[in-house]
């Protein structure tokens, strides 16, 4: 099988339609997990009764299955109880959940980490709950983490390729279709790959340019 | 304007505070000294709330902060503990700064947070206060930017911003470089003088404590073993404890 440059230039607007599919899939998901995370994080690290421990368990088991068992049980369960999704709107949910529980233990981390003595500080000044939370120690948690929630951020991008095995339309899955109706798959294929690799790379070097940039201000 | 009333308080098998009973005078200045590991930092933390007493009562300015019995308190009021708490201002040896913060903004947090002030208000008051530590040309900085003399100076700008009736002093100059630890006492010698507030000092510095007390506490074993004016306490001490101690810390 030769490279022929020409199907693979007609191929590429259908598969970068299928990339901005996985970009905006890699975008929503990202939110639900950075936000469903920190809320995790937080009720775990305050001992909230019962959430705290529905919550750890909910850790335990979306860190203990496969982020593919996970898309298959949500797309083919979750209709049957009539919860019925597109199969966009599912891959997202899933990919948020899923990395919500790597991003919680990222943040509570994150939240360890913050010196005992700002917490003291805050009380000896009688700040409440929540500006202690908003104003002081979160800024300080999020700032030793932001490389870490971008190497997770990069890693969900890569692992969005998961939902083409439930129609998602992104971009590997539009790769498979092309080649399995044209028989050819060297190219979608390799593009796809290509594509990949064109936007998880300089998503790398802008995280890595951040992390230095945040040590120093450190 | 304080009070601890059998208060007691254990780490494990450490006995830090036994039966205590302490009571300071509203503008009262007292230094509380005596060897480390006796108990003198848990008096300022369960002031603070930073720490529960296992037993006793504690009140300021005539409310109950603590009133406890085999650990478990009575009585929960907490909010009644929260607007206590307010009257209350502490300056830790580590200073605590806020790292993320320039130096006016963690002088403005608890104003505008606490007390619902605008933020010019809050910045007013912040700048005065900042300019009275000598820090006025230092406003915008961020505390790693700081010197540690300074950084300290910051922390007693932002503990009196909620204008406290008492401030606690823990080991503030502890761990300051030498040449900084005089700017530091330089501000609280001011504050001793010029306001009314009571204050409560645990610290190394007996020179200083001698200056600016009004009482000199000296702690051991978890007891106050002698307490009276300062000359009396580092002039001509009763307690065979006490002239063992100032021997000791005075000598070197």
């Amino acid at each position: 099988m030769t490279w022929n440059s020409e199907f693979a230039l007609s191929i590429l607007p259908d598969l970068l339609r299928g990339l901005w599919i996985t970009i905006q899939a890699t975008m929503a998901a990202i939110t639900i997990a950075l936000v469903l995370g920190l809320v995790v994080a937080v009720v775990r690290y305050l001992r909230i009764p019962v959430l705290s421990q529905v919550f750890g368990f909910f850790v335990l088991f979306i860190r203990g299955t496969p982020l593919l068992v996970q898309a298959y049980a949500a797309f083919f369960i979750l209709p049957h109880y009539g919860i019925v999704l597109s199969a966009l709107v599912t891959g997202i949910i899933v990919l948020g959940i899923n990395y919500s529980a790597y991003t919680a233990e990222v943040y509570r981390a994150g939240i360890e980490d913050v010196a005992k003595g700002q917490w003291e500080a805050a009380t000896a000044l009688s700040l409440p709950g929540r500006p202690t939370w908003t104003r002081i120690v979160l800024p300080q948690a999020v700032r030793s983490i932001v490389p870490m929630l971008g190497n997770y951020w990069i890693q969900m991008f890569k692992d969005s390729a998961i939902l083409s095995v439930i129609t998602v339309a992104e971009v590997l899955y539009v790769g498979q279709t092309i080649g399995g109706s044209e028989f050819r798959f060297l190219e979608p294929l390799t593009i796809v790959g290509l594509l990949f690799l064109a936007v998880s790379y300089p998503a790398a070097v802008l995280i890595r340019r951040l992390e230095r940039r945040l040590a120093i201000s450190r | 304007m304080i009070s601890f009333d059998d208060v007691d308080k254990s780490w494990g098998p450490n006995h830090v505070l036994k039966k205590l009973n302490f009571h300071v005078k509203p503008a009262e200045k007292v230094s509380i000294i005596g060897p480390s590991g006796s108990g003198k930092t848990t008096i300022l933390r369960i002031l603070m709330t930073l720490e529960n007493p296992d037993e006793g009562i504690v009140t300021v300015d005539g409310d109950e902060l603590w009133n406890v019995e085999r650990g478990r308190r009575i009585r929960r009021e907490t909010t009644q503990m929260k607007l206590t708490r307010r009257k209350i201002g502490m300056v830790f040896q580590q200073f605590n700064l806020f790292p993320h913060l320039s130096a006016i903004q963690n002088v403005m947090e608890a104003p505008i947070q606490v007390l619902g002030m605008s933020k010019n208000e809050a910045h007013e008051r912040a700048k005065g206060l900042l300019d009275t530590v000598g820090l006025g040309e230092h406003l915008d900085h961020k505390p790693p930017k700081l010197s540690g003399g300074q950084q300290q100076r910051v922390a007693i700008a932002r503990a009196m911003a909620m204008r406290p009736k008492v401030m606690l002093f823990d080991e503030v100059t502890s761990a300051l470089d030498p040449e900084l630890v005089g700017d530091v006492l330089d501000v609280i010698r001011d504050l001793a003088t010029s306001t009314d507030m009571t204050m409560l000092l645990v610290t190394h510095e007996m020179r200083f404590a001698e200056e600016i007390s009004d009482r000199v506490v000296m702690f051991d074993g978890g007891v106050a073993v002698e307490q009276g004016p300062p000359q009396k306490i580092f002039q001509d001490p009763d307690n065979e404890r006490t002239r063992r101690f100032l021997k000791a810390v005075l000598e070197h």
